[in-house]
């Protein structure tokens, strides 16, 4: 068995999802390879080395710079052909799902998503994913290699080895006609400001049906209350009302304080990739069907307008008892 | 301009859906419908047709015959025609035989653009339009939420973990766009009496030239080994508010967990 990660970077660090990927492969397979694909990211490789990759393959050009998925399907394809990896994993992204698609049909290799676990079973790879929105444990095989996996967010946790400076060895680059067509104009990135969510112990998170941005200062008081912080889900993001960085979610950021709130917010499995692992979950919903409520340990169905200010209020006169 | 929407039925979301323990594909005898993030797709497709004020929205899908009950509701917000892969040898596709069998679907129609939802109800996937567009080797952006197509070129707003990326890209192109795009308008009255009479085609994997052995259980790759139930989150309390009468409630529940 031969396994090779795909070490998505941002800016001069390797995404902490890849990272726990690569602790996790190298855990079932010592001969672990990872691949860094991007401009000037050679000096990243040896951040590897601690995870315990001995060896990080780079394929390092300008016209590698901006992170879009079709110029690593040409640079990772060609590496799994010539070396023969037989197992290839990706920490999901928007980004590493992509790459993961498009190499799967460049290949014809089997790809399994969703992944949160992965473990070996008599010489071959099994794969355990959750389904049916969380109704069903699924246990995923390959029928031929390469065996591709895309790993669920937050499945593991980077596990330092304080291996050595890994081997690195630079890969050429050559690109399909159709894969530079798709060009990056701008990235505005929004810097943190303020505490993070992923710190806070207690959340409470306004979705689309708050109705519309003037109600998440009911939320802000709330959250004061409890000692907590506001969260959002992507499609308030979207839609203006309320900062990036405070997005729970696949895209977004991936938290597990002590008690979840949702006001307002569906559960969509965007949402709840990012959320599933709070240890309490309370969610208001005036949809009873809302899926949200399938994975919440209270369910209040009622209008959060009626319900958020009268809990702030209970809440601030115990605290002043 | 001709644009193709992948669209897929999937079976409803309730108690009766459920992985068959005997074939371990997905049941899709019970109740179905459209893939509800499908509709923004449609509706996105329908948008720029109107903007440019002429042009094609097909649908293109794969699954049995009876899906075409579940296309036509798309047809019925306005897409024009609606093309289904349906044949025998399709049941148990994975990515790599899914993304052979929409590929050629897509190539026999040529069109300028085509367009994904952001995931699939049933699987989870959320993948196809990458595979998709490598087998038809044109670029590929995913995640939209704001999309402007002008002179031949698409430049779309796509939302990343870092923040919002602004791609572009010519024409023709594979574009998957969030559901956070657009909202889906319903099928009018008139729309869903429309629906019945366009074209409805139904082709066979002969009928786009994809051999058996690329479809199908034979030509997938994934396997599914072992179904059990998930690890108990406990039981869910439910509480319904009247008037914010539920607050109590709440508070009850934190202090009891000592988290108020």
């Amino acid at each position: 068995m031969s396994t090779l990660v795909f070490l998505e970077h941002h800016g001069s660090a390797i995404q902490r999802g890849a990272l726990g990927v690569l602790s996790k492969a190298v855990s079932l397979d010592p001969d672990t390879a990872g691949v860094l694909v991007g401009s000037g990211v050679r000096e990243v490789a040896g951040e590897a080395g601690r995870y315990g990759c001995s060896k990080v393959y780079v394929a390092d050009d300008a016209s590698l710079e901006a992170p879009l998925p079709q110029p690593r399907v040409d640079v990772i394809s060609r590496l799994i052909r010539d070396k023969g990896f037989e197992t290839v994993l990706f920490g999901a992204s928007v980004l590493s799902a992509d790459v993961a698609a498009g190499v799967s049909a460049r290949l014809d290799a089997g790809l399994n998503w969703d992944l949160g676990d992965i473990e070996r079973r008599n010489g071959d790879v099994i794969g355990k994913r959750s389904a049916l929105g969380d109704t069903v444990l699924v246990d995923v095989g390959w029928s031929s290699t390469p065996r591709l996996g895309l790993v669920r967010a937050g499945s593991f946790d980077p596990v330092e080895h304080g291996g050595g400076a890994p081997e690195v060895e630079d890969i050429g680059v050559e690109l399909e006609d159709f894969s530079s067509l798709a060009t990056m104009v701008e990235q505005a990135h929004e810097e943190q400001t303020g505490p993070s969510i992923e710190e806070a112990d207690i959340l409470v998170t306004g979705g689309r049906g708050l109705g519309g941005p003037e109600h998440f200062a009911m939320l802000e008081e709330l959250a004061q209350a409890l000692g907590g912080a506001v969260a959002s889900t992507r499609a308030v993001v979207d839609s203006g009302w309320y900062p990036y960085p405070t997005q729970i979610g696949q895209t977004g950021k991936v938290v597990s304080p002590k008690l979840y709130i949702g006001a307002g917010v569906s559960g969509a499995i965007q949402h709840k990739v990012g959320m599933q692992t709070s240890q309490t979950i309370v969610a208001i919903n005036k949809d009873p069907n809302a899926p949200i409520f399938e994975f919440s340990d209270l369910a209040v169905v009622g209008d959060v307008h009626q319900v958020i200010p009268k809990l702030t209020e209970l809440v601030k006169a115990r605290k002043g008892a | 301009m001709k644009i193709a929407v992948c669209v897929k039925e999937v079976p409803d979301a309730g108690p009766s859906r459920r992985i068959d323990p005997e074939t371990k594909r997905m049941d899709r005898s019970g109740d179905r419908s459209l893939n509800a993030f499908d509709l923004n797709a449609v509706e996105a497709a329908l948008r720029l047709k109107e903007a440019a004020g002429e042009g094609e929205v097909v649908l293109v899908s794969m699954g049995p015959s009876r899906a075409l009950d579940s296309l036509r509701k798309a047809l019925g917000m306005g897409a024009d025609r609606a093309v289904l892969v349906s044949d025998d040898a399709c049941a148990g596709s994975d990515l790599v035989a899914t993304s052979h069998v929409l590929a050629a679907a897509l190539k026999r129609e040529e069109p300028d653009l085509v367009l994904f939802g952001q995931q699939a109800g049933d699987g989870d996937g959320a993948v196809l339009w990458s595979a998709v567009a490598d087998r038809l080797r044109l670029p590929v952006i995913s995640q939209i939420s704001e999309l402007e197509v002008a002179d031949g070129t698409a430049t779309a707003k796509r939302q990343t973990e870092f923040g919002y990326d602004r791609i572009s890209t010519q024409l023709p192109a594979v574009l998957a766009v969030s559901d956070s795009l657009n909202e889906p308008r319903y099928p009018s009255l008139k729309g869903i009496m429309g629906a019945k009479k366009k074209p409805q085609e139904t082709l066979s994997l002969a009928d786009i030239g994809v051999e058996a052995g690329k479809a199908g259980e034979a030509g997938s790759r994934t396997t599914v080994l072992d179904l059990s139930p998930p690890p108990s989150r406990g039981e869910t309390i439910v509480v319904e508010d009247e008037g914010g009468s539920s607050a109590e409630k709440i508070l009850e529940f934190l202090m009891e967990r000592k988290l108020a």
